[in-house]
């Protein structure tokens, strides 16, 4: 009976996992194809020269991390994650605790929601209306006896892509905090004031933990965005544009199109790295919370 | 009291600040070519004065649509290019994606955590830090300059499988136990709960897709040299702001389709973004 039992159970066992791979193997095989063993490619020639392909020990990323575009493209990138990230989950969290007590949310999502929808192009043209020097934003400043602001040639054009950013993403963002704050329970909450705690303490303690799994998928979508500003601010203002905007994705083109394959792989390899590290962080962040 | 009536207000209205670039490109794409040459004199020669732009064309008129749809022909050509790359990069990535999320959320097999985390990893990896390896393998296969370069690296793109696997998660067990005690083939279970039970996943996938790929860049702009091959996405920044009347109306023709799409699958990407959150 047990001999039975366990063969049977054993030939599940052996024909799920046939299965699995039927399912799994046309995304692996592409996977393994154009990203992992080119990837490898790219871990080689790291330590190569571009041109003779001789070797020469970690020299390029002696190269690439004493050359200043490179730390400043680092720099600004990071500044944008950690500026804008944070920003872009607090906005729009607070948005959807009003709207989560609202009656006509849909219409309010529906708009939230439409910037999203508006292709790049159609994104850069409107830059150029509102963010010239003598554009719509400075005109609203002017009429309000405001100094006009030199938004793409000065500091402030990295605020631009944080307004983009945001403008941008806000809409994703509070349908995922909704989706949480659905999911947090009702009686929980009354349990709390019940038991007298204040509205901010509601918030603190049972809302806010309630939260901490879509939190997960919000950072990871947020940041896969957080590279996509790239595209507005390339067609706005070229592939040199003021320092301030001038991030990874801008060197990497422009390491590009000068055929310095060495600097790309080195800097390819240790970005890589950097996310790694993110992703078993959060990952692991995540599993703990399971 | 009061305080929620002022966050509620103050919530409608950036409802309505954001959506206002949208509104004043449509409008403006009605404008007449001497009315857009007026408003944007400013920014084109920097004559030092403040833009000058009303919201409502003085005199409305369909000519930049003429233009752009009849008379240039180039343009219908990037138009059906886009069309073609997002097509084929959805249909393809339905055949890759959606089985391999199916594997993630049902199976169980040593080392799945890792082979997870590793399609995360080349989820969050920018266009740019894959661009080198890419471009090697088209190199080898022949294939730059081609739109399968484009098409082929984004069929295998690993953020439709983590977004479908989500949903797929969030079927219960005991459905596909039950099913399978019946008798049900893992390919019967596959097809006639997991695909109906996890389509807003799937849907949403296929909407949040076609919004990107949509806009697809990075991509074309390294791969492709052959402008005939380009998608809309490229061709429109080519048009100046110096022929502001084509480039608006340019820009809401390529509006337009996401904007449908977007209406039509709003619920599924809400339901879809909404089970990838939750945990199950």
């Amino acid at each position: 009976m047990w001999k039975k039992l366990s063969r049977k159970f054993h030939s599940i066992y052996r024909s799920r996992n046939k299965n699995i791979l039927l399912f799994l193997m046309p995304s692996i095989a592409g996977v393994f194809l154009f990203v992992l063993i080119p990837f490898a490619d790219v871990g080689k020639r790291s330590f190569q020269t571009a041109v003779t392909g001789e070797f020469c020990g970690i020299d390029n990323y002696k190269v690439i991390f004493g050359n200043q575009a490179f730390l400043l493209a680092i720099r600004n990138t990071f500044k944008l994650v950690i500026i804008g990230l944070p920003l872009l989950l607090v906005a729009s969290l607070l948005i959807s605790l009003v709207m989560y007590q609202v009656k006509w949310v849909q219409a309010l999502k529906s708009a939230f929601l439409f910037p999203m929808a508006v292709p790049t192009a159609t994104v850069v043209l409107i830059w150029k209306m509102l963010f010239h020097n003598f554009g719509l934003m400075n005109a609203g400043l002017e009429s309000i006896s405001l100094k006009s602001i030199d938004w793409l040639g000065s500091d402030a054009s990295f605020w631009v892509l944080i307004i983009s950013y945001i403008w941008k993403n806000l809409g994703y963002t509070i349908v995922l905090w909704l989706a949480g704050l659905h999911n947090v329970s009702e009686e929980l909450k009354e349990a709390a004031r019940v038991d007298g705690a204040s509205e901010t303490k509601c918030f603190l303690y049972v809302v806010l933990p309630g939260l901490k799994p879509v939190l997960y998928t919000i950072t990871i979508l947020s940041f896969l965005n957080s590279f996509k500003v790239f595209r507005e601010a390339y067609l706005v203002a070229g592939a040199y544009p003021q320092q301030n905007m001038y991030l990874l994705q801008h060197l990497f083109n422009n390491w590009f199109t000068h055929l310095e394959m060495d600097k790309i792989a080195a800097a390819a390899v240790c970005i890589t790295v950097i996310f790694i590290v993110f992703a078993v962080f959060l990952q692991h962040i995540w599993e703990e919370e399971k | 009291m009061k305080k929620n009536e002022v966050c509620r207000l103050a919530v409608v209205a950036l409802a309505g600040i954001v959506c206002v670039p949208v509104i004043l490109v449509v409008f403006g794409s009605f404008k007449s070519g001497n009315e857009l040459a007026d408003s944007l004199g400013s920014i084109l020669s920097n004559t030092g004065e403040m833009i000058n732009w009303k919201l409502f064309p003085n005199y409305p008129t369909l000519f930049h649509y003429v233009k752009l749809l009849f008379w240039t022909p180039e343009f219908l050509t990037v138009f059906w290019n886009s069309v073609k790359i997002v097509l084929l990069i959805l249909i393809g990535q339905l055949f890759v994606a959606v089985p391999a999320a199916w594997a993630f959320a049902t199976f169980w097999w040593k080392g799945k955590n890792i082979l997870f985390t590793l399609y995360v990893i080349l989820m969050l990896l920018p266009f740019q830090v894959t661009m080198l390896p890419s471009y090697l393998v088209m190199n080898k296969m022949n294939l730059m300059n081609t739109q399968a370069s484009v098409i082929l690296p984004a069929i295998f793109s690993t953020f439709p499988v983590f977004l479908i696997y989500r949903s797929f998660t969030s079927i219960p067990k005991e459905l596909l136990e039950a099913a399978r005690v019946d008798g049900a083939g893992e390919f019967q279970i596959f097809g006639k709960i997991g695909i109906p039970l996890g389509s807003p996943g799937i849907l949403s996938a296929v909407v949040l897709g076609f919004l990107d790929y949509w806009n697809m860049m990075e991509q074309p702009l390294a791969f492709l040299k052959d402008k005939t091959l380009w998608p809309l996405s490229l061709y429109l920044p080519e048009i100046g702001i110096e022929q502001a009347g084509m480039a608006l109306a340019a820009s809401v023709v390529t509006l337009a389709p996401a904007i449908f799409v977007f209406v039509v699958g709003q619920d599924y990407l809400e339901q879809g973004i909404a089970a990838s959150g939750i945990k199950e």
